[in-house]
């Protein structure tokens, strides 16, 4: 079982010399990076910077260019049920006619595989994560009726229904109010005090400090990755953010000397 | 009139059969085509359908013989090729979807419909039937066609029911699904293949031109009746066979018109115009979903909204001591028309008011009502002016907004927010606690309601 012994030491996921291209246009460049096993991960970039991509690349989603990709130190065939994911929550359609203990249950479905119907066993797993995730009185309503906060939690029950190793999450806190965002940082620090990964990719640079103890930098290629205090420098995020920030730094500057801004030669 | 009674008490055996065969498709068709339409798939079932057309015309051309299961092998064949043809344009090109579905269905119908004209001049032509192929002929089934039609619908309720699971998620979350192992477009494959047999058998019986619509019409009349996915599968396919069987039952009894070659009237058009019924019904009569359910809730919440105002001004008027006449009361606020006189209404009859000469008075069950419709309005005004920053002019139009939808725990949070009882703001109504208004009374016709 998954749960008994997650590994907790070594790499969690290794991207190695990784190259995916949409339509031979490459979204991300030769990136190289290792997750250590037990770490809150952040992915980190501007708009466009391959994220998702990366996400997606790692759970086998979209086909790779070139390079390899291991979970856990196998290919992601061997370990899938290891891993659980939690999409972009604009990724589906929320007027489909499901309840909120449906979606969770869907947790559930890797393990069963085609044709075999969730057992009572499954259903207190889905139970139980929608309670960890505080939704349970929500439990029988459609899910048109919840509130962007309320959508993104039972995503995530419906990931911790998967009773994974690896939690990969595409922007977990995005457009959620700030109790929902407090509930599933708690959610992602129990996860991690059980030894699991998460790696999760993230918007909002004013929390990646509080909130993760790993980054990796990302804008088609491969910034900057490691520990936060190391490799979440001005510098990276500067190299990271391109031009923009530069010029934003360009633009401070030129308010604070009371001028204008250098004339283009 | 005998004949309606042959038909209603099943007496004839052809009758029978054709019922069995048109109610069994139409449940097949009604749960298939719900699950193509949650998936966004439902233009492709229109597509096929157009496409199986010259399918049928080749299958005569090569074996010259009228044979309904070589006709919707004919049919099968050229409908997956016209979807093939669909995805390699949408897949290698950058036309999108609509279009794609534009173009393959035009040409593939434009060419049934070319060598259906050839095969009519035929000395054989006339015997292929296959008018009944654009609009349906239920009437020209045998007891192999329904017997075809019958297995090939259980076929695909079977299919639905094991992968029931996999459809849902999928339907749902198609990127959840792949992160599982799932083979989603093995998945996306296998509803295809369901959407296309139910589509060809439905073809004798429906017609290529109004196929798509027995797919698609059940499906979406079913969701105005619930939200869960089983249910509404079950409904979609319930409203699918009533369909077919009204419809078909109909074809029987009205008289053909004079230019048909065969007996009956065409199927498809009333098997699709008792669907389309069914939809409209369902459209305007559903609980909370329908029109009318929805129209009635907006008119309840409106005359809540009217009867807390009238209570409201009537409390202001008497707190200025000026008599409550119709005038008075219709100066104080942009009323829709006649909404003054029928809040009245209610409020007589309710006894929360008295009507004395035309000056209108608060009953105490009415003052009871009115000090807390009051209360929570001030409060509120209060609120957003102490906290969050609105200018006492704005306040009223503000507080106008939300104020309905207090519930008596806000109304305790804003209590505790704003410390009240010491007295200041609490001259007038203080015992019954009610707040001093922010801004002078009768000066409230600055709001603006839609």
């Amino acid at each position: 079982m998954p749960a008994d012994t997650p590994p907790t030491t070594g790499i969690a996921v290794e991207v190695h010399d990784v190259t995916v291209a949409y339509h031979r246009k490459p979204v991300l460049w030769d990136v190289d990076v290792s997750f250590p096993a037990g770490s809150l991960a952040a992915i980190v970039g501007p708009n466009g910077a391959g994220k998702s991509t990366l996400l997606k690349s790692i759970l086998g989603l979209l086909p790779i260019a070139s390079g390899r990709i291991e979970v856990f130190g196998k290919p992601l065939a061997q370990v899938r049920d290891l891993v659980a994911y939690v999409p972009q929550r604009e990724s589906v359609d929320w007027e489909f006619p499901v309840s909120v203990f449906d979606v969770v249950l869907m947790g559930r479905f890797g393990r069963l595989g085609w044709f075999r119907r969730p057992s009572r066993a499954d259903r207190d797993a889905a139970d139980a994560a929608l309670h960890s995730v505080g939704m349970t009185e929500f439990r029988d309503r459609q899910i048109s009726q919840l509130s962007g906060g309320q959508q993104q939690r039972v995503f995530l029950a419906r990931a911790l229904a998967q009773d994974a190793t690896l939690y990969l999450m595409d922007e977990p806190f995005a457009g959620v109010d700030a109790a929902t965002e407090q509930s599933i940082l708690e959610v992602l620090r129990t996860l991690q005090q059980q030894g699991r990964t998460v790696i999760a990719v993230h918007h909002d640079l004013q929390t990646v400090r509080s909130y993760f103890d790993f980054v990796a930098m990302l804008n088609l290629h491969l910034v900057a990755a490691g520990p936060i205090e190391t490799a979440f420098s001005a510098d990276n995020l500067k190299r990271t953010y391109g031009g923009r920030l530069t010029l934003l730094d360009e633009v401070t500057e030129a308010v604070r000397r009371g001028g204008t801004l250098p004339r283009s030669p | 009139m005998s004949e309606l009674l042959r038909l209603i008490t099943l007496q004839d055996s052809n009758t029978r059969m054709v019922l069995l065969g048109t109610g069994a498709l139409g449940l097949a068709a009604g749960v298939i085509g719900a699950l193509a339409v949650l998936r966004r798939r439902a233009l492709v079932g229109d597509a096929l359908a157009h496409a199986a057309l010259p399918g049928v015309c080749v299958a005569f051309l090569v074996f010259r013989e009228r044979s309904l299961p070589l006709f919707l092998l004919g049919a099968l064949v050229f409908g997956v090729l016209g979807v093939l043809t669909m995805n390699a344009i949408r897949r290698f090109t950058r036309i999108k979807e609509d279009a794609a579905i534009a173009i393959v269905l035009g040409s593939f119908f434009g060419l049934g419909i070319a060598l259906s004209g050839i095969i009519q001049r035929l000395p054989s032509g006339n015997r292929a039937g296959l008018d009944g192929f654009l609009f349906g002929k239920a009437a020209g089934m045998v007891q192999a066609d329904v017997t075809l039609i019958a297995a090939s619908s259980a076929l695909a309720l079977f299919g639905v029911v094991a992968l029931y699971k996999e459809f849902k998620l999928v339907g749902f979350d198609r990127a959840f699904a792949g992160s599982l192992g799932w083979r989603v477009s093995l998945l996306d494959l296998i509803l295809m293949c369901l959407l296309a047999i139910v589509t060809v058998v439905g073809l004798p019986a429906v017609g290529v031109v109004l196929m798509a619509a027995l797919l698609i019409i059940p499906g979406v009349t079913a969701r105005f009746w619930t939200d869960r996915l089983a249910p509404h599968l079950a409904l979609a396919g319930f409203f699918g066979m009533l369909s077919g069987l009204i419809g078909s039952a109909l074809s029987a009894v009205l008289p053909a018109p004079e230019s048909s070659l065969s007996r009956g009237f065409p199927t498809g058009p009333l098997i699709v115009l008792v669907a389309g019924s069914l939809f409209v019904l369902s459209l305007l009569f559903a609980p909370r979903r329908g029109l009318i359910a929805r129209w009635r809730t907006a008119r309840r919440l409106q005359q809540h909204i009217d009867d807390e105002h009238l209570l409201r001004d009537l409390y202001e008027l008497q707190e200025a001591n000026t008599p409550a006449t119709l005038a008075s009361l219709t100066a104080r606020r942009t009323w829709r028309k006649g909404s003054l006189q029928s809040a009245l209404r209610r409020a007589l009859a309710n006894a929360d008011v008295s009507d004395r000469s035309a000056i209108f008075t608060l009953t105490d069950s009415g003052l009871t009502r009115a000090v807390r419709v009051i209360r929570s309005h001030r409060l509120w005004e209060l609120y957003l002016h102490e906290h969050a920053g609105v200018a006492p002019d704005h306040v009223d139009r503000d507080a106008d907004l939300i104020e309905h939808f207090i519930t008596p725990e806000l109304l305790a949070k804003f209590e505790a927010q704003l410390a009240l009882g010491d007295g200041d703001a609490l001259r007038t109504g203080a015992a019954l606690g009610v707040p001093l208004s922010l801004h002078p009374p009768g000066s409230s016709t600055s709001e603006a309601r839609p």
